[in-house]
């Protein structure tokens, strides 16, 4: 008999958020058979167009991910420390340097990925990738590829980008058709693309749910959740399970339910990457004051909403760090007044130039255009060495009392 | 009725400041020692305030706790960040005060005044300790004379040499080189207190600079930084009268508030 996925082995229902870790499981595994099997396998960025590797039934592995999971297992700081021992500098993305190090020592206990075959490579979120890439090209020596799409500075993609882009997918399927021996079936291509549709929306549909007052979720789920958007997108499988998630959502706001520890007292917008190596101090912090993360853009970012190829191509510039300024000001204002939140926690990720370059502008503009307080702290997404406990808590103390003052206001004018 | 008594302690990363408020606004204890949180530091100071003030302990009505150890004093009733503590400190002094700038041993933060009094906004330096006390410390340690000496040595200055360093070590290496080439000190003291000025002075910028300005802290006994910072901001900056023990002042009014 089939196994019920959503189903635990009692019958009851599973969370969600048990389901889409277990997919995210299975698809790392599949990674491995493939490579077990004989076949080519690559590494992939997060943001690449995985519809092209999901319709060749190509299996590939994210270094960013791994990056991720290493920092939260605790394994950021020794990986870091052997790329900085290998001459890269601490200046660099932990991402990368977690990678470039278990790349060169094929050795990381907390995570492993297995060895690549082909590298594929997109800018669209970060442009220090393509050295990083290139650099596990010539170490590994393997073929590279890689779509360029150039930052956006206006706030629609024309039709020239689109053709610059269009260009280069068709020139990579071409290339990975060589290397895999696989051949592009574009009816299948049809049918990813609308399961990444699926997948898309009901991610969508899920994390608008933390509009609800309370959200019915801790807003930290998202970035526990958020993998399979990354990875999986383009598969049935994760369609099921994000429709399985938001429908979950949508009835805990009926029965009025929700998984945050304690009272909601306050709603935040939390911006940039998550500080993985100190999550459970930059969660536990906001939770022990009644502070729900409720927006965030860092999640939504792997969704990708388009009807036809070309607007595919231009959905792949529509990233939170490809586009112009504005829009990303856009982005989080009406995030931050859909999800009605009190104040913001802004992120200065030191690995994260691209992200955080623009955090001070973004922090004055979210303050003048959604009139909320906010704070900065120091961090990094891997890198344990950055985050300073106290100084995370000085600040959020303080913004608690804000947010608190702010609210007594708006009683006291309500009477 | 009897008076009330209210302790705010402030527990630093360098200094621990105690004041005893009677009924909310008289001063009537103070004490200031150079040791911070996790040392005896806050303890003494505890006792060395009420020794000031000439009561015991159990004539306080409550004691509140701010500062980078503010969580760890066991005999506080309240705790209160310091950039309430602050807000309220000079508020209260100073009704009028719309920006306030306090640096002190470790950091640097900015605070935006609402007109009733309220924290509307902040901004805190980042890790770096560059354009903090502590960078202050460390050039007066080469420079073989005391922190208080930097403000009259900055008055006899004839020029600056400025110092180009943002990292406190490197702008160590780099005062040692102009030590070597015998370089004039109270030109180079300008130079280090227009360093920390200039950092200081972004700080308040990215938050916007809403007049009139006052300044709390350490630092802000260093009359050069404070001459520099207005020269950097084109405004006038008014430091408190109790500029290093405003955090402290502004935790004993909280308390006071509290028994109101």
């Amino acid at each position: 008999m089939a196994v019920n996925k959503f189903l635990t082995p009692e019958g009851e229902k599973k969370p969600g958020k048990q389901v889409l870790r277990e997919l995210q499981d299975k698809i790392a595994q599949d990674v491995f058979d493939a490579k077990a099997r004989g076949e080519k396998i690559g590494w992939c960025a997060s943001n690449f167009p995985q519809e092209i590797c999901t319709a060749m039934d190509i299996k590939v592995a994210y270094p960013e991910n791994m990056g991720a999971a290493v920092g939260a297992k605790g394994g950021g700081l020794r990986m870091c420390e052997e790329a900085e021992a290998m001459g890269y500098s601490n200046d660099i993305c932990s991402y990368a340097r977690i990678n470039l190090a278990y790349a060169a020592t094929d050795d990381c206990p907390e995570v492993q990925i297995p060895r690549p075959d082909f590298l594929l490579c997109c800018n669209n979120i970060c442009s220090c990738m393509m050295k990083w890439y290139e650099n596990l090209s010539v170490e590994l020596n393997i073929p590279l590829l890689m779509i360029d799409i150039p930052h956006l500075t206006e706030k629609t993609c024309d039709p020239d980008r689109i053709r610059y882009i269009r260009a280069q997918f068709d020139d990579c399927i071409a290339k990975l058709e060589e290397i895999t021996g696989k051949k592009m079936d574009y009816n299948k291509l049809q049918e990813v693309m609308e399961v990444s549709q699926r997948s898309s929306k009901a991610w969508l549909r899920a994390i608008s749910c933390m509009g609800a007052e309370p959200s019915p979720f801790s807003g930290f789920d998202v970035f526990n959740t958020m993998a399979v958007a990354t990875v999986g997108r383009g598969t049935v499988e994760a369609a099921e399970a994000f429709e399985y998630l938001a429908d979950e959502y949508e009835t805990a706001i009926k029965e009025g339910r929700s998984t945050f520890k304690g009272e909601e007292k306050y709603r935040i917008l939390f911006e940039g990457i998550a500080c993985w190596a100190n999550l459970r101090t930059t969660y536990k912090t906001l939770q022990s004051r009644g502070i729900n993360l409720t927006s965030t853009i860092y999640g939504p970012a792997f969704s990708f909403l388009y009807s036809n190829l070309d607007e595919l191509m231009a959905a792949y510039s529509y990233v939170p760090n490809s586009y112009c300024f504005d829009k990303e000001v856009e982005l989080r204002v009406n995030d931050a007044k859909a999800k009605k939140v009190d104040g913001a926690v802004i992120h200065i990720n030191r690995s994260c130039k691209r992200w955080s370059g623009n955090s001070y502008e973004l922090e004055r503009q979210l303050r003048a255009q959604a009139g909320i307080p906010t704070m900065t702290f120091d961090g990094d997404q891997s890198d344990p060495r950055v985050f300073s406990e106290a100084q995370y808590e000085t600040r959020v103390e303080a913004l608690v009392e804000i947010m608190e003052a702010n609210k007594q206001q708006k009683r006291e004018a309500a009477k | 009725m009897a008076d009330i008594f209210t302790l705010g302690i402030d527990m630093g990363s360098t200094a621990s400041k105690c004041v005893i408020l009677k009924n909310g606004r008289e001063v009537v204890g103070s004490s200031i020692i150079d040791s911070g949180a996790g040392t005896t530091g806050p303890q003494r100071a505890f006792e060395a305030c009420l020794k000031d003030a000439g009561i015991e302990q159990g004539q306080l009505s409550n004691i509140t706790a701010t500062g980078y150890g503010r969580n760890s004093f066991e005999a506080a009733d309240f705790v209160i960040s310091e950039l309430s503590a602050h807000t309220l400190g000079v508020h209260t002094m100073y009704p009028q005060a719309r920006t306030l700038l306090d640096i002190g041993g470790q950091d640097a933060k900015v605070m935006s005044i609402g007109e009733s009094g309220r924290l509307e906004n902040f901004l805190m330096n980042d890790k770096c300790a560059a354009g903090t006390g502590r960078f202050l410390e460390v050039m007066a340690r080469i420079l073989e004379v005391g922190v208080a000496d930097l403000k009259d040595l900055d008055a006899k200055a004839e020029g600056t040499i400025s110092i180009s360093s943002t990292c406190t070590v490197f702008a160590e290496s780099e005062v040692i080189s102009q030590l070597a080439k015998e370089a004039d000190i109270p030109s180079l003291v300008r130079g280090i207190n227009a360093s920390v000025a200039a950092k200081a002075a972004s700080l308040v910028k990215r938050l916007g600079v809403k007049e009139p300005v006052y300044m709390t802290g350490g630092v802000a006994r260093n009359t050069g930084v404070v001459r520099a910072l207005e020269k950097e901001l084109g405004t006038e900056i008014t430091v408190s009268e109790i500029q290093q023990i405003n955090g402290a002042y502004g935790a004993a009014v909280y308390g006071y508030g509290k028994v109101r």
